[in-house]
């Protein structure tokens, strides 16, 4: 077990690391040349002298400075998560959970959608051709063209909050469920399909049997996907409703008033909470490969 | 076999009336003149060329011949994965597609083709759960049929866990599960080594004792061939069509050291004249 762990530090945590520091380092240099020019303005205004090393820390401590230095967004992301109630508008725990929520129900919006239309379209060869055009031309239209007018149209309707996020994190996570499941509806061998053929078993017994559980292992890979989709939906839907939580609200807000340490911090729980998700699809892979037989050790015989 | 010489000859269009199903010479396979030609780019390929069989009830009849002889379409038709372009078959006095929707055969393919996310068990419970058998009563047919291919201790196993010819026996073992009075086998051991081969021909024969069933058996192997079947048939390519039928004067009971008799070579012997007949004006 020590050698596995001993692998598993060489394998993945030093790498892994060696980006992170190297990220780290270059956004450090990336801040002081973003923020010196202003900076510098201030001093010549103020008629304030500092050293090299003393300009350097004021480009990294702006309060509103262009790029923020990483210790200053960590130290927000600090104050704004494990600092506050979760229930305050403040906390970025509230704001990703109002994301959260609407890009799970619009994900699983989309995966059961995505699940349907696969087996149409495997099913009905009129529905391949029929609606594989339109379906492609929807990942055409811009989701920010689109995200607008669905917030709009279905206000007007008196439907508000939740739904019409997870209306955009669905139209946006259907795609590639819909994708994967017809090819992994139709990955089953011929032989396979032959020998239901020999029992005479009906479309219904083939796709529960046989066509739903070859298409596992697709529908876990276009998930890991759909769920970070339905993330950029969700976020996206938040923009320009001018909703009061979310991520998405929290990152116009932040553009609103120059809050660029705000931005920062919304972005990195953005892609923690992105992070999280596409883990936790993964773990579900994994288990339910397990639970279906899946290869794990040697061969017993 | 009345029925069939009272038929005008030129009448091709009825099929003889069934006799009584108890009946040893019952025709369980019964093809007239019947061939099938797929069309390809390259034109149209005559993979059955006016075969005529009769497979009796209790049969074991191999099938023979080189790549492209049409050993597996009949095998396939007679299964009614192919329909025949024309000529008459019949397979338990029925049509192929009404014989299949009646559930009347077993089949085994050349790969095992189990469904990797079941179990042994749950593999040789798939025909049965699609052919609606009570839980109970799947529970003894999975036991008795296991028990039947010596995998009793490996129901619970998943596929990739047992070896090839495990496989294999698993796959029979699904085939048998339900009540089919015939098996059809496509190569079924073609992929495996000589020795598992020969392990599995003598637990094959043994079942094939055990059970009464009618098997149909295509492969290209002589000495499998002989060792295994009551009678021979030996086919040859372009068109597909056979060329010659071999009964077995073999007992019944066959050790596997019966291969060195000269009764067995005899029989080999002949197989090996008839395909190379077949084959001569191709070399």
């Amino acid at each position: 077990m020590t050698n596995s762990a001993a692998d598993r530090i060489r394998d993945h945590i030093i790498p892994v690391a060696t980006i992170v520091v190297a990220i780290i380092a270059i956004w450090y240099v990336g801040a002081i040349a973003m923020n010196a020019p202003f900076q510098r303005d201030l001093d010549r205004r103020g008629n304030t002298t500092s050293t090299t090393m003393e300009f350097v820390a004021k480009t990294l401590s702006q309060p509103k400075p262009i790029l923020p230095a990483p210790h200053q967004v960590a130290q927000n992301l600090f104050d704004n998560t494990v600092m506050r109630s979760v229930t305050s508008n403040r906390s970025l725990v509230y704001h990703s959970w109002v994301t959260l929520s609407s890009t799970l129900a619009g994900f699983a919006f989309g995966t059961v959608l995505g699940i349907l239309i696969a087996i149409g379209i495997v099913h009905v060869t009129a529905l391949e051709r029929s609606l594989m055009p339109w379906i492609i031309a929807s990942q055409m239209v811009p989701v920010l063209a689109i995200a607008p007018m669905v917030i709009v149209v279905l206000s007007a309707v008196n439907i508000t909050g939740l739904l019409p996020k997870a209306l955009i994190s669905t139209y946006l996570s259907f795609f590639p469920v819909a994708v994967g499941m017809v090819k992994g509806l139709r990955s089953p061998e011929l032989i396979q399909l032959d020998l239901m053929r020999t029992y005479n078993a009906g479309t219904l017994a083939t796709l529960l049997k046989l066509r739903l559980p070859a298409s596992v292992p697709f529908l876990f890979a276009s998930m890991k996907v759909a769920v970070a989709a339905s993330l950029v939906g969700a976020i996206v839907g938040e923009l320009p409703t001018g909703a009061v939580a979310g991520l998405g609200s929290k990152l116009l807000a932040g553009s609103y008033y120059s809050q660029t340490i705000d931005i920062w911090a919304a972005l990195v729980a953005g892609s923690v909470l992105a992070a999280l998700l596409v883990a936790a699809v993964g773990i579900a892979s994994k288990l339910v490969a397990r639970a279906m037989g899946a290869q794990t050790g040697g061969r017993a015989a | 076999m009345g029925s069939l010489s009272e038929m005008p000859v030129a009448d091709t269009s009825t099929r003889p009336a069934p006799p009584a199903r108890d009946d040893q010479t019952f025709s369980v396979v019964s093809a007239r003149d019947l061939s099938l030609t797929f069309d390809t780019n390259d034109g149209p390929v005559h993979a059955l060329s006016h075969v005529d069989l009769d497979v009796k009830r209790g049969d074991f009849v191999s099938f023979i011949g080189p790549s492209g002889c049409g050993k597996t379409t009949f095998l396939r038709v007679i299964a009614d994965l192919e329909q025949a372009t024309s000529g008459q078959i019949s397979v338990n006095g029925m049509t192929p597609e009404e014989a299949r929707k009646a559930r009347s055969y077993g089949y085994v393919f050349q790969a095992p083709a189990l469904y990797p996310w079941r179990t042994i068990e749950k593999n040789i419970a798939l025909p049965l759960e699609i052919m609606n058998y009570t839980a109970s009563e799947r529970q003894a047919r999975i036991k008795r049929t296991l028990d039947l291919v010596n995998l009793a201790d490996f129901g619970k196993k998943y596929p990739w866990q047992l070896s090839g010819g495990m496989q294999q026996r698993a796959s029979i073992a699904r085939a048998l599960a339900f009540d089919a009075d015939l098996l059809l086998m496509d190569e079924p051991f073609g992929a495996l080594d000589e020795i598992v081969r020969d392990h599995l021909n003598e637990q094959l024969l043994k079942l094939w004792q055990e059970t009464q069933k009618t098997i149909c058996f295509v492969t290209h192997s002589i000495p499998e061939a002989v060792y295994l079947s009551t009678r021979i048939v030996v086919m040859s390519p372009r068109p597909g069509r056979v060329t010659d039928v071999i009964e077995s004067t073999l007992p019944k009971e066959r050790p596997l050291d019966i291969r060195e008799t000269p009764e067995f070579l005899e029989i080999a012997h002949r197989v090996r004249e008839g395909l190379r007949a077949g084959h001569s004006y191709d070399e």
